[in-house]
C-alpha cells in the first residue's frame, strides 16, 4: 500500500541554540554538534523529500544559523523548488549572512519573540537577546524577505497578548503565529510554571479574535489554542505519517518532532535509509496509521477521521502508552489526567531552562 | 472581489509546479494550494495591474465566452484565504 505524499519537512539542522526557552520543542536529551548530519547528508535528504512530494521546508533547530552551511542548504532547497522557511531566534543573523541567504533564494524568515516586555522576554529566553532580535528583524525587512513572527504563549506573557500583537504589527510582520505552549519535553518539564489560568486564556481568546479582525489584510494571524482546555484533541500534524515529517539533527526521521520521547519505537535514520522507504515501509511511520492500532473509544468514534485519536506523544507522555487515546479527549476516562494538571497549574514554579544535560543551567 | 478589483498575489505566495503530483501549485508559508490548469492560467495573469475584468477579457477571448463571473468567484475564494489581495 502506498501512502499519501507528505507536504512538509521540518529539518532540525542542529540542537545548538543561544536561547534557553523553557518550552522548547526539542527533546530533553539534546543532540551535540558532532552527531549532526553533514552538508551532503542534508542535501540528499532535501532532494529525497522533494521526490516524495514535499513542498514546504522548514530550516529549524535549535538555532539553524549556527550551521555554517545554511546558505548552501538554502540554495539547494531553492533549486529543488521547495518553499523554504528559516525558523530562527534572529541571533547570529548578520548583514553578510542575511544577504547571502537572500542570494541563495531563501524566501521566508520566521523570527521568534518571547514577549512585548523586554525584561520578561529575556527572562523567558534565559539570555540577553532583545536587541539582537530587533536588529535581525530590521535586516529581514530591509532585504525584502517574507517575514513572520512567532510567539509561544504561556502564563508569563499571555496577559500582554494585545501589546505583543501590536508590537508584531509595528515590527512589520506579514504573518504572526501565536501558539499556546504544548506540554511535551521541556514544556512538560515546566508545565506547572507555564500553564496559564483559565481566566487568562479566556481574555486572550477574545483579544486574539478581535485583533485577527483588526489586522485582516495587513498581517495574517494564526492563533493556536491550548489543547488542555479543548474538549477534543488536535489532529497532530495532520495525523501520524500523513503529511508531515521531521529529520532530527542526527538524521533520525520522525512523524513529528516529539516522537523520540515515545519509548519502544525504533527510529529509522536518513543516513542508512531513503526517505521513501522510511515514509512508505518503515514500522515507525506505519505504527499509528489507519485505525487498527486504536483503542476504544477512538476506534468506533466518529471523530477518528478528523483527529486520528489525537497526539501519540501526548498519550505516551501522560499515560505511558502511545496507543491510548489522547487524554485531552473528554470522551475517554483518561481525561482525569489532564484535569488534574489544570488543577495543579494554580501554584507557580521556577523554570527549568533548556540546555545540555552536563552544562550548568543558564540564568 | 468584483469585476473592477485589481488583484495581486500575496507578497508571500508564489506560483510553482509540482512535478511529483504533476500539478501547478500556489506556495506560501506553511501551505500550498494544488491548482488545475484554469487556476494557473488565471493566476498567471494576476499581476497587480490588470483588473478582474481585464483578466476575464483575455481568458474569454481564448474560450470565446464571458468568464467574468468565474474569475470573480475563483479569485474571491483565494482572497478569503488572504492569498489574493487588492493591489
Amino acid at each position: 500500500m502506498t501512502h499519501d505524499h507528505p507536504t512538509t519537512l521540518l529539518a532540525e539542522l542542529t540542537h545548538r541554540c543561544p536561547l534557553h526557552c523553557p518550552y522548547c520543542s526539542n527533546p530533553l536529551d539534546l543532540i551535540r554538534a558532532e552527531r549532526e548530519l553533514s552538508t551532503d547528508d542534508w542535501k540528499r535528504v532535501f532532494s529525497q523529500a522533494r521526490a516524495l512530494g514535499v513542498l514546504q521546508l522548514g530550516l529549524s533547530g535549535g538555532e539553524p544559523l549556527v550551521r555554517k552551511d545554511l546558505e548552501e542548504l538554502a540554495a539547494h532547497a531553492r533549486g529543488l523548488g521547495l518553499y523554504t522557511t528559516l525558523v530562527t531566534s534572529g541571533l547570529g543573523l548578520t548583514r553578510a549572512r542575511a544577504e547571502r541567504l537572500r542570494d541563495a533564494g531563501l524566501e521566508h524568515i520566521q523570527i521568534s519573540i518571547q514577549d512585548s516586555d523586554d525584561a520578561s522576554a529575556e527572562r523567558i529566553a534565559g539570555v540577553s537577546s532583545v536587541k539582537q532580535k530587533r536588529a535581525a528583524i530590521a535586516l529581514v525587512r530591509e532585504l525584502g524577505f517574507a517575514f513572520s513572527i512567532n510567539v509561544v504563549l504561556h502564563r508569563a506573557n499571555l496577559d500582554r497578548l494585545e501589546s505583543i500583537i501590536d508590537l508584531a504589527a509595528e515590527l512589520g510582520a506579514d504573518r504572526l503565529e501565536l501558539a499556546n505552549t504544548q506540554y511535551y519535553g521541556w514544556g512538560l518539564e515546566n508545565r506547572a510554571a507555564l500553564m496559564p489560568a483559565r481566566e487568562q486564556l479566556e481574555r486572550a481568546h477574545e483579544i486574539a479574535e478581535r485583533k485577527i479582525r483588526q489586522y485582516k489584510g495587513r498581517m495574517q494571524m494564526l492563533y493556536v489554542l491550548p489543547d488542555y482546555y479543548e474538549k477534543y484533541p488536535k489532529a497532530c500534524y495532520g495525523g501520524w505519517g500523513r503529511v508531515y515529517l521531521v529529520v532530527a539533527p542526527d538524521g533520525k526521521v520522525l512523524p513529528c518532532h516529539g516522537a523520540t520521547q515515545i519509548a519502544g519505537l525504533d527510529f529509522p535514520n536518513a543516513r542508512d535509509r531513503s526517505l521513501e522507504w522510511i515514509w512508505q515501509e518503515s514500522p515507525l511511520f506505519n505504527a499509528f496509521r489507519g485505525d487498527a492500532w486504536m483503542k476504544e473509544p477512538c476506534r468506533s468514534c466518529e471523530h477518528k477521521t478528523r483527529d486520528f485519536g489525537g497526539c501519540r506523544c501526548q498519550a505516551f507522555a501522560l499515560t505511558g502508552d502511545a496507543a491510548n487515546p489522547d487524554p485531552v479527549c473528554t470522551l475517554t476516562p483518561l481525561r482525569r489526567i489532564v484535569d488534574a494538571a489544570l488543577h495543579d497549574a494554580e501554584a507557580s514554579r521556577e523554570y527549568r531552562y533548556r540546555g545540555y544535560a552536563a552544562e550548568p543551567q543558564a540564568v | 472581489m468584483t469585476a473592477d478589483s485589481v488583484p495581486a498575489l500575496w507578497r508571500l505566495a508564489r506560483l510553482g509546479y509540482d512535478d511529483v503530483r504533476r500539478r501547478p501549485v500556489l506556495l506560501y508559508p506553511e501551505g500550498a494550494v494544488l491548482l488545475n490548469d484554469t487556476g494557473r492560467e488565471i493566476l498567471e495573469l494576476v499581476d497587480g495591474r490588470r483588473s478582474v475584468r481585464d483578466i476575464a477579457a483575455i481568458l474569454g477571448g481564448k474560450y470565446a465566452t464571458d468568464v467574468t463571473a468565474d474569475v470573480v468567484e475563483y479569485l474571491g475564494g483565494l482572497a478569503e484565504r488572504e492569498l489574493i489581495r487588492d493591489a
